[in-house]
């Protein structure tokens, strides 16, 4: 779960990692009253959307009149950002971080994720402050700085001095080397004790008074760790999710929207990605990701076909379940009853495989629906995309 | 010969009261495993279609000499059902559980590293030797006891291969299901060189998947380790980046873990690569000369 830049700030601040003082705006007014409170003299305005690129997109004024400040948020507030992270529809803004300026002397980049190689939380740290840091990775990996912290014992001391003289803290600002040793101790435990999956800081700055300040901010969290944090749990902003993603997850399947127009129902998520791969070596696209879970029954299976059935690009679905534990039969019957309750419109093949696969095909081919039965999965696929016709 | 496990194994299942522990510890038994305990805190002396429940682990360990545990306990108490496995002197555990948070399993890697058990998944099917031992969720009637060692990062895509494998008549040794999460017990590189070693075994499927670099690793050990043939299928192709597909480890991140770039890595470590899923058995086939 991603939250935004105001709410990861929040969560610096409490534990323990500068931020520039700021305040969730949400209206032009809100935003004359807090520059008063405020009294800086440069005001930044920021766009709060689950992406980045914001800057660059226009999503982020700058200003020094106290008076203009309204007018800013009024301007950005209902306004479609659209960055190289939203995709063309681009994402509206609903809110606003507004925070005093700073005076920036260097710009730094720090993360803390865990390391899927080796299993440690790892920080990365670069000089190249602001810049995407799968650039620098790119162009000049010998800038980017690994650091792996033993969870067996936590966050050491050396550890954060091992960032800092690396960074060249010594010669850039000696009088940071220990807040920053500090901060990178504070992240540790907020990453581990909120059960993040990634903080990131970029840029984090020197200042031109020699402190440290986290200028941006970004974390997001381990999905499975959420139950433990109802406060993490209480900044999930449903304006930054696919209404179809909020609906699927409420009836528990596992749903990603996509371009293509073939929906498609798989039990499983390798085998749902597989499908979702057949489909376009057959010549089309798939229009989602849909994992109904290993145990289908017929209230995921409805479920499923009324998620897939709002997508207004889906010209055709493709029901793909290799049984296991659950029996084809049982699935088949399922998908009758679902097909039922749901008015379904478009061309459907459904595969079954499996066990007791024959005879749930035999219910399927009975059972009067408008639908095509198959056996395997390349011949399935081949079927639905027929059945649609090619994509464009 | 198989590798991991065989039919001398003997199996605890930890959260055997539950819904899906009983379920599945009377579905292993019934395939023929020696499922000789089972551990649910508190419920010691009841017992599930004739297997004995403990309230410990060590219990469990000292009266049925059980060396295996296969874990259905839940995502929050899983961490501590693993390590207390581990501390009772379990020597492979599988694990079930799908939706640990990762720092927990961040924990139970560094405990469980140096020292003399494997641990297997979490978020996977388990281990199955065919006709021996079926140690996890996996349907028994798909595979037929053969040539071909099968390892995954996933489930049902898992079953697909092995029903072509087994339709085909080439059969499985033993197919073992490493999981969809990010930080896991066991990889590829270490079920590649069982295999290898496995004198019944003679192909390698291989079913990776968009994230991580535990394909990449994977095509690095094969190049300087393996003789034997490996043939693969990545799925995601058609996956976006920065989306979760399903599996928590599922993810291209920062332009990695791309299912074209796996591919390559794989196909220049002289893996054959099969691009159509539906296609893996007949692959395996012709990699034979059969």
């Amino acid at each position: 779960m991603n939250v935004h830049e105001f709410q990861a700030k929040s969560l610096f601040a409490q534990f323990g990692v500068p931020v520039p003082r700021g305040k969730e705006i949400t209206s032009p007014d809100a935003a004359t009253a807090w520059a008063t409170e405020l009294n800086t003299p440069v005001f930044v305005v920021k766009a709060q959307i689950h992406a980045g690129g914001r800057g660059k997109a226009g999503g982020v004024k700058i200003t020094k009149d106290k008076a203009a400040v309204a007018g800013l948020a009024k301007e950005l507030i209902g306004k479609t950002l659209v960055t190289h992270q939203t995709g063309p529809k681009g994402r509206q803004v609903h809110r606003l971080l507004m925070e005093e300026g700073a005076n920036i002397a260097k710009e730094l980049y720090l993360s803390l994720l865990v390391d899927r190689d080796t299993g440690w939380p790892t920080f990365i740290a670069s000089t190249e402050g602001g810049m995407e840091i799968e650039e620098v990775a790119a162009h000049t990996p010998e800038k980017i700085i690994k650091e792996a912290i033993d969870p067996a014992v936590g966050f050491q001391g050396h550890n954060g001095r091992n960032v800092a003289f690396a960074l060249g803290l010594q010669s850039l600002e000696p009088a940071v080397i220990n807040p920053f040793v500090k901060m990178l101790e504070n992240l540790y435990r907020l990453f581990m004790e909120k059960n993040a999956a990634l903080v990131e800081i970029n840029p984090l700055i020197i200042t031109k008074e020699k402190t440290l300040v986290a200028l941006d901010g970004k974390v997001s969290f381990d999905d499975n760790g959420l139950f433990k944090h109802e406060d993490v749990q209480e900044m999930r902003d449903l304006n930054e999710e696919e209404p179809l993603e909020i609906e699927a997850a409420a009836n528990n399947l596992n749903y990603v929207k996509l371009d293509g127009n073939i929906g498609c129902m798989v039990n499983g998520a390798g085998l749902a990605m597989a499908t979702m791969d057949v489909i376009k070596l057959a010549g089309s696209e798939p229009a989602n990701f849909l994992d109904v879970g290993g145990g289908a029954t017929k209230e995921t299976v409805a479920a499923g076909f009324r998620i897939l059935l709002k997508d207004p690009n889906v010209k055709g679905i493709f029901i793909n379940i290799f049984g296991g534990i659950v029996r084809c039969e049982r699935i088949a019957h399922g998908v009758i009853e679902a097909a039922k309750e749901v008015k379904i419109t478009v061309p459907l093949v459904v595969r079954l495989q499996g066990t007791n696969a024959d005879e749930g095909r035999k219910l399927l081919a009975e059972s009067g629906l408008k639908l095509e039965v198959a056996n395997d999965l390349w011949e399935a696929a081949q079927k639905i995309v027929k059945l649609t016709g090619k994509a464009a | 010969m198989s590798i991991l496990v065989n039919k001398n194994t003997r199996v605890v299942v930890q959260g055997i009261t539950g819904k899906e522990g009983s379920f599945h510890a009377t579905q292993c038994k019934a395939y023929g495993t020696k499922m000789v305990a089972g551990v649910t805190p508190g419920k010691a002396g009841q017992e599930v279609e004739g297997i004995p429940v403990f309230n410990t682990v060590a219990d469990a360990v000292k009266k049925t000499d059980c060396d295996t545990s296969l874990i259905f306990v839940p995502p929050p108490f899983c961490a501590d059902a693993i390590l207390e496995a581990a501390d009772a002197g379990v020597k492979l555990i599988i694990c079930i559980t799908e939706g640990i948070p990762v720092n927990d399993m961040v924990k139970v890697k560094r405990a469980l590293h140096g020292r003399d058990v494997r641990l297997i998944g979490p978020n996977c099917p388990g281990v199955i030797t065919v006709d021996e031992a079926k140690i996890g969720i996996m349907p028994g009637f798909i595979h037929k006891k053969g040539i071909v060692g099968v390892v995954s990062r996933s489930g049902t895509l898992t079953y697909e291969a092995v029903h072509q494998l087994s339709i085909l008549g080439l059969g499985e040794t033993t197919c073992v299901g490493i999981g969809g999460d990010p930080v896991n017990g066991t990889g590829f590189v270490d079920v590649l060189p069982l295999f290898e070693k496995d004198p019944e075994t003679q192909a390698i499927v291989m079913i990776g998947e968009i994230g991580g670099d535990a394909e990449e690793k994977a095509a690095d050990f094969i190049k300087k380790n393996v003789k034997k043939p490996v043939i693969s299928f990545i799925a995601g192709i058609t996956a976006p980046p920065g989306r979760r597909m399903g599996h928590a480890g599922a993810i291209i991140s920062g332009g990695k873990g791309t299912a074209v770039e796996k591919m390559k890595t794989l196909e220049a470590a002289g893996v054959t690569v099969v691009k159509n899923p539906a296609e893996i058995g007949a692959a395996v086939k012709q990699a034979l000369g059969r």
